[in-house]
């Protein structure tokens, strides 16, 4: 029987990749993500966990140690935020290209200036277009269960792309939540050990990251967009046996009382939770209201979403990021992208809110849907609107 | 010049496993100026070998110091160094 206790969410992230049984972890400590790394030197030090904890003097470092580590074969870990994040930006390329299933745990804070600790994704949708399958997750659970599939995700041979998992900054990170651990016996059943086929060997020598000259360039990109883009079954069929095993599922974009709603609220990570609550108080007032978690951020669900907003004459987006000087919220922007070529869709509204820690409360959910609602009828859709702006 | 391959038959994630295969790649069509020795001039001391960055010169039989066409970048430090003033830089014409 899994056992269910109360866990700070960054301490059931750790437990995870204690369970996952890590060879190594380079990682540099940053709030919110401090408690996860911190508790994994624990791990290490007190001997629950036989890995190599690499201390590095930055985070450009600490993904360098795991693309080195991953490459020379061993299971790798890493944890960040923030201007974390963006400092390793380089070698999440590099990682990607190298084709390295490194783990990465992100608890998602704001970019600065100005300088602030607070959450949102500003700091994953940075890392956009660097190659690395991305999820979100919604709560501590989901980040325990999360941290242990990833390595599985990130290993499969018909895979092997780094993986980074986000929970949000304090908002999940740091709130105790009931969570049902497994034994190592369940996750060892599930979680084989990493046989890498290429690794760098003495013996049997051979090349990552060789120069690269223009006639050979788009075709390898080409190869590594392919290659993503091809794990999305492969992730489904992942996340499928786990529930099987341990009766949680998870998929691309997950539904709630979507089924023939007119409108949508999407919105991917743990705020999707006072969403849900909204979504039943707008149900209780008889709206035909509905709403859509997105779950995996990289590769990205075209198909799942246009399946999901189908029926619906309205979707209600709402990021949490900028795109400063741009179309407003990434996660909208996708989206519209995704419909563009579909003869019949809905309308896209796009709400940029909840930054840097600003909470969104069940009565603005509300009222982003309403205000949504309200520019349909006008005929008049903004481009996007930063919500609950002092004016 | 051989057909390249197309993306599906790229090794995965370009990874190379041939050691030492960077030879197959002839440097030498990057040149715009080729160093030419003057025989009169060369005192064989070696000193462009020495200097050489891409290791394009080598030691032919006489004993003189050649250039490696197939290498050679046409840099022009083999010039430049020599004390002698036996290495000049000629634009390749064609």
């Amino acid at each position: 029987m899994a056992r269910r206790v109360g866990l700070e969410v960054s301490i059931a992230c750790s437990e995870a990749v204690t369970l996952a049984n890590v060879d190594v972890i380079a990682a540099y400590p940053i709030t919110p993500q401090t408690h996860i790394v911190e508790h994994l030197s624990e791990q290490v030090a007190e001997g629950h966990l036989d890995a190599e904890y690499i201390k590095v003097e930055s985070e450009h470092s600490a993904l360098s140690c795991c693309v080195g580590a991953s490459a020379a074969g061993a299971r790798t870990f890493t944890a960040t935020a923030s201007q974390g994040l963006i400092l390793m930006s380089e070698i999440m390329y590099i990682a990607s290209g190298l084709r390295l299933p490194v783990v990465m745990a992100l608890a998602t804070r704001t970019l600065s200036s100005p300088l602030t600790i607070w959450g949102d994704q500003s700091d994953v949708m940075s890392q956009r277009d660097c190659g690395w399958i991305t999820i979100f997750c919604e709560n501590g659970q989901d980040v325990f269960d999360q941290s242990i599939i990833a390595f599985r995700i990130a290993e499969d041979r018909r895979v092997l792309f780094p993986t980074m998992i986000c929970m949000d900054g304090f908002h999940l990170s740091h709130v105790i939540e009931p969570v049902e651990l497994l034994s190592q016996e369940e996750v060892d059943s599930f979680l084989p050990p990493y046989k890498p086929e290429y690794r760098l060997d003495p013996h049997r020598p051979l090349t990552m990251g060789a120069f690269t000259m223009p006639d050979y360039f788009m075709e390898i990109k080409k190869q590594q967009d392919e290659a993503l883009k091809s794990t999305l079954p492969v992730i489904k069929e992942i996340w499928n046996e786990w529930g099987n095993r341990f009766g949680r599922y998870y998929q691309p974009v997950s539904c709630y009382k979507a089924e023939g709603a007119e409108t949508l609220i999407l919105i991917a990570g743990g705020f999707s939770g006072t969403a849900q609550i909204a979504v039943d108080r707008m149900r209780e007032q008889g709206k035909n209201v509905g709403l859509l978690r997105l779950k995996l951020w990289r590769p990205f669900p075209h198909q799942e979403i246009r399946d999901a907003v189908k029926g619906a004459k309205l979707v209600v987006v709402v990021d949490r990021a900028l795109s400063v000087g741009g179309q407003g919220g990434p996660i909208a922007a996708e989206l519209r992208s995704s419909l563009y070529h579909l003869k019949k869709r809905p309308a896209v509204v796009s709400f940029v809110a909840g930054l840097s820690g600003r909470d969104i409360h069940i009565d603005q959910f509300v009222e982003m849907v309403e205000r949504a609602e309200g520019h349909l009828s006008a005929g008049k859709i903004p481009d996007y609107e930063m919500f609950g702006v002092r004016e | 010049m051989a057909e390249l391959p197309a993306w599906k038959n790229i090794n995965f994630a370009c990874i190379v496993f041939e050691p030492g295969n960077a030879r197959e790649y002839l440097t030498g069509d990057w040149r715009s100026l080729r160093p030419e020795r003057d025989d009169s001039k060369c005192v064989k001391c070696g000193e462009c070998w020495m200097y050489c960055p891409d290791a394009a010169i080598y030691q032919d039989e006489r004993g003189f110091y050649a250039v490696d066409y197939d290498y050679c970048k046409g840099c022009g430090i083999c010039a430049k160094e020599c004390a002698h003033g036996a290495i000049v830089m000629v634009e390749e014409c064609e």
